[in-house]
């Protein structure tokens, strides 16, 4: 069985994992860092999106052996112990979360998108989201938390 | 009663207790949860729609690696799972109920019944000797289609002779039949109720172990109810007592239904967890969650609405075929009859009214309660109907709902359906919604439309439902086999801080917020110092849960009448204390005060009293500060309101896009506007998804064709606009919070305002009526028959 060494919230952390282990069963079931969530087995929801090098990605949809020596951020590592971070702050603030499921991964995603494109409009927060369900919220509380979060970081 | 003291009480924006962990990663969900020495389940499942099983050979299956056992129906011999809610026939003759295995029993019934169990020592290996069973199927042919069902030729149930499970009657139909004749005009409607997916994000899972030494079976699963599993596993399929049997259900991610009724999964490894002696795993993936999770709506309908000339509503007419799937869900017969056709008055004077529903078995995933349940149904037929009623009366859309709505003053009001309305004022609802949907500049917005070649149109839905189930007699006297009240206990420590402990199940609602806030507002403390435990059948004294938008209207009145008792309770004691009659103290803000004295006690230091009873009347009171209220409601309750949709249709591609999203709904007394306005968004957007993307499909051979996010569309967040939310309300006049429920009007009500506002947008090429999911494909279908038969 191959070992797999990669850096997981800035902690360097090892294991062997059958060559056909997700990274996200590596997450969920080796580190039991189970922040990071399954809701499909298409690709689609998004649920288990992570930040691989800074950029966001299904960990559904990747072996654990792809992310050999990689920087994976789960949700567990974007608070600073008890400061949120102001994404997660936005989300909390505008009541973007209900059963919280998909929450993870929408956070995560969201992230990336701010990040990249902190001048987003509504429009382009939607289509981004595109590969993130959220049954709950009706997506109105998620898109105007990501527009506060960019705010905030925006300055 | 909006809180000044601490800004924690009823009426506040409280932001919600439990997101801290949610957005951390620190919930625990059920598939989070891991045992020592835990095994996997994985369940082979029926790839035929209906077969006979001539004979399992599960020896390769069993010898493969990592494999610690292997189950078919013929090991599992325990009792069926058992249907909640008994409805009777017209004629008076009982429902058929054919048995519901856990294991298939010589047939399967459904693409994805249960056949065998596999249980290994990891995942993988369990899923790969399933591969190595061998079943001969004698493939039969699949039962369909509800009205050639109903007709007879191949039986999903053989023992029952039929494949109806009932047909049912609500209403005066010689009556109905009288006024129809002698109506000015009968305005007729054909309605599918498109069948759905619920599909909330978290799919089912479960956990069970059985403890040697105590006898005692832990599970943890995904509920919405774990009472009701505890009793209708343990009474019903394993006979296991209740006290040698824990339900947990821990952080439940999203139910809408699906996760109410007791599943074949967690009853297998339940009984299985005995037999391996380790504690077993199972989590479906979500083409299992498509093909075995309680579907909702499928309903086939033809109604007759009767007017006089001034478009008056003088009866109303309905024959449903309602889809029950394979075998009967715990609640699914309850859905067709007391949960929708009960509903048909809607908010209107309809004198008479008769429904006659048949329940109809078919060789697909059984259906049962979704958001809504029934009341969706009701709500889109009659919504849909009054619109047609309109455009062939030649009425304004406003006018013909306006003209036959029951009055503010008329409640409460006894409709020909047996519920009688409590409150509620639907014209002021409409007006408010109006103004917020700003439709007088709609006219405005169409042209601009139209020069953008776009067809816009707008659609209203004035709708009604009825929730918080239930009232138990009421309840009891119509078949149901359990009772609908709700508990609470609310323990005051020593120091004053509180845990409640209720029997509603928050799996998005928030009761850890709304809960709290209830306990703030009555006590004075501060919201920090109150904990709310649910979920739990080893903590929770008893619950019937959540679902029909209960948990606030039974379970909140509940833990209010809780807080109640605490509060008689800690006067006592603060009377004795203070030496004053217990007539002359009065709490507020968190103090017992002597009125008119500057004499008081703060609330902890009663608390503190109880537990350290040094000066303590002995002879009146027992020490401690704990009391539990069961609270049985006298009626249901009846949130209502008015959805307005404006949508925008591209007539070259079909495509149809909400343009605006209007509700306002009376959903009683507002505990945090910030929770109740998610609720509403989340509910729209399914009923969106309803109305424009989401069917489950079937073919002939009963292969289920959407069965992954690939092929069954899902609201995205690109398809759905901002809503525009608001509240009009009158208070319920039969619980002491005057809350109604806020968690099914969303779906509810939006459904008929989109494709009532479809209608209207193509109303002018002569497109008189579109299904849902009105695709696009759909939509410029219908465009270009109207231009050809035009
Ligand atoms: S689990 Fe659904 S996209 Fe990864
Ligand atoms: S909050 Fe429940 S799925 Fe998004």
């Amino acid at each position: 069985m191959p070992t797999v060494t990669m850096r997981v919230n800035g902690k360097t952390v090892s294991g062997e994992v059958e060559a056909r282990t997700l990274l996200v069963q590596f997450l969920r079931e080796h580190l039991r860092l189970t922040g990071t969530h399954v809701g499909c087995d298409t690709s689609q929801c998004g649920a288990c999106v992570v930040h691989v090098d800074g950029n966001s990605a299904k960990s559904c949809t990747m072996l654990a052996v792809q992310a050999i020596d990689a920087d994976i951020t789960t949700i567990e590592g974007l608070a600073d112990g008890e400061t949120l971070h102001p994404m997660q702050e936005a989300f909390r603030n505008n009541h973007g979360l209900q059963c919280g499921f998909c929450t993870p991964g929408m956070v995560m995603s969201a992230v990336d998108l701010v990040n990249k494109n902190p001048t987003a409009s509504e429009t382009e927060i939607r289509e981004w989201l595109e590969g993130n369900i959220c049954r709950c919220t009706g997506y109105h509380n998620i898109v105007k938390s990501i527009q506060e979060a960019a705010e905030n970081v925006g300055g | 009663m909006p809180d000044g003291v601490i800004g924690t009480g009823i009426g506040a924006v409280v932001k919600r207790v439990e997101d801290f962990r949610f957005l951390t990663g620190n919930g625990n969900y059920t598939d989070d949860i891991n045992r020592p020495g835990q095994t996997y389940a994985y369940m082979l499942r029926s790839p035929h729609a209906h077969a006979t099983i001539n004979s399992i050979d599960t020896a390769v299956a069993e010898a493969a690696p990592g494999v610690v056992a292997v189950f078919t129906g013929d090991d599992m011999q325990v009792g069926g799972l058992p249907c909640g809610w008994q409805i009777h026939s017209e004629d008076g003759s009982p429902m058929h109920e054919p048995p519901h295995p856990s294991l298939a029993q010589g047939k399967v019934r459904h693409v994805g019944d249960q056949v065998a169990v596999v249980i290994a020592e990891t995942l993988e290996q369990a899923k790969t000797a399933a591969t190595l069973i061998n079943i001969d199927y004698g493939i039969l042919p699949a039962v369909m289609d509800m009205k050639a069902a109903e007709a007879g030729g191949t039986l999903v149930h053989e023992e029952i002779e039929t494949n109806k499970c009932y047909d049912w009657g609500i209403g005066d139909k010689s009556a109905v039949d009288e006024a129809l004749a002698s109506s000015a005009h009968i305005t007729e409607i054909d309605i599918v109720n498109n069948r759905l997916i619920p599909n909330a994000m978290e799919p089912r899972a479960a956990v069970a172990e059985f403890n040697k030494a105590t006898s005692e079976y832990t599970v943890y699963t995904t509920s919405q109810n774990p009472h009701v599993i505890r009793l209708l596993m343990g009474a019903f399929v394993l006979s296991v007592p209740e006290h040698k049997l824990r339900i947990i259900a821990p952080d439940v991610g999203g139910g809408f239904g699906s996760k109410i009724f007791l599943y074949a999964e967690e009853t297998i490894i339940t009984w299985a967890s005995t037999k391996v002696g380790r504690p077993i795993k199972w989590t479906a993936e979500r083409s299992e969650s498509f093909m075995t999770d309680a579907h909702g709506r499928d309903h086939v309908t033809h109604a007759k609405l009767g007017m006089d000339e001034n478009g008056i509503f003088t009866a109303l007419k309905v024959e449903t075929y309602a889809n029950m799937g394979a075998y009967l869900s715990t609640f699914a017969t309850s859905v067709p009859t007391y949960l929708y056709a009960t509903l048909l008055a809607g908010v209107y004077k309809t004198p008479v009214i008769y429904a006659n529903v048949k329940a109809i078995f078919t060789n697909t995933v059984p259906v049962d309660a979704y958001r809504g349940a029934g009341r969706p149904e009701a709500s889109y037929l009659l919504e849909r109907i009054v619109d047609r009623a309109a455009r062939e009366m030649g009425i304004e859309q406003v006018d013909i709902r306006q003209r036959n709505m029951i009055s503010a003053d008329a409640f409460p009001y006894q409709t020909p359906v047996a519920l009688e309305y409590d409150s509620g004022d639907y014209q002021a609802t409409l007006a408010s919604a109006m103004k917020l949907a700003e439709t007088s500049g709609f006219d405005l917005r169409k042209k601009e439309s139209q020069a953008r070649g776009k067809k816009r149109g707008i659609g209203y839905s004035t709708y009604i439902e009825a929730c918080g189930i239930a009232p138990s007699a009421v309840a009891g006297a119509l078949g149901a086999r359990a009772g609908l009240y709700e508990s609470a206990e609310v323990r005051v420590h020593p120091t004053g801080s509180v845990t409640v402990f209720t029997g509603s199940h928050s799996h998005g609602q928030g009761h850890e917020t709304t809960f709290a806030q209830i306990v703030s507002e009555q006590l004075g403390i501060p919201i920090e110092n109150i904990e709310i435990n649910h979920g739990d059948t080893g903590n929770v004294q008893f619950g019937m849960g959540t679902y029909g938008s209960r948990s606030l209207a039974v379970g909140g009145e509940a833990l209010l009448r809780a807080t109640n008792k605490i509060i008689d309770k800690a006067s006592k004691i603060a009377a004795h204390c203070l030496e004053a009659a217990v007539d002359d103290i009065e709490f507020k803000e968190g103090n017992f005060t002597v009125s008119g004295t500057d004499k008081s006690m703060a609330f902890g230091e009663v608390a503190l009293t109880a537990y350290v009873p040094h000066n303590f009347p002995h002879d009146e009171l027992e020490p401690g500060l704990d009391e539990t209220a069961f609270y049985d409601p006298a009626n249901f309750t009846f949130p209502g309101g008015c959805h307005i949709c404006e949508v925008e249709i591209d007539p070259e591609t079909g495509v149809t896009e909400v343009k605006n999203f209007t509700a306002v709904d009376d959903i009683g007394r507002v505990i945090n506007p910030m929770i109740v306005e998610g609720q509403v968004h989340g509910g729209v957007a399914q009923g969106i998804g309803q109305a424009l993307l989401e069917g489950c499909s079937y073919d002939s051979d009963g292969q289920l064709l959407t069965g992954s996010y690939m092929d069954y569309t899902m609201p995205r967040a690109d398809n759905v606009p901002n809503f525009k939310v608001g509240t009009q309300s009158t208070l319920c006049t039969h619980n002491t919070l005057g809350v109604k429920g806020v968690g099914e009007v969303g779906a509810i009500g939006s459904p008929p305002a989109v494709i009532n506002a479809i209608v209207d947008a193509l109303s002018d090429m002569g497109v008189t009526d579109i299904s849902m999911p009105a695709t696009p494909s759909k939509v410029w279908q219908s465009i270009q028959s109207a231009k050809a038969s035009s």
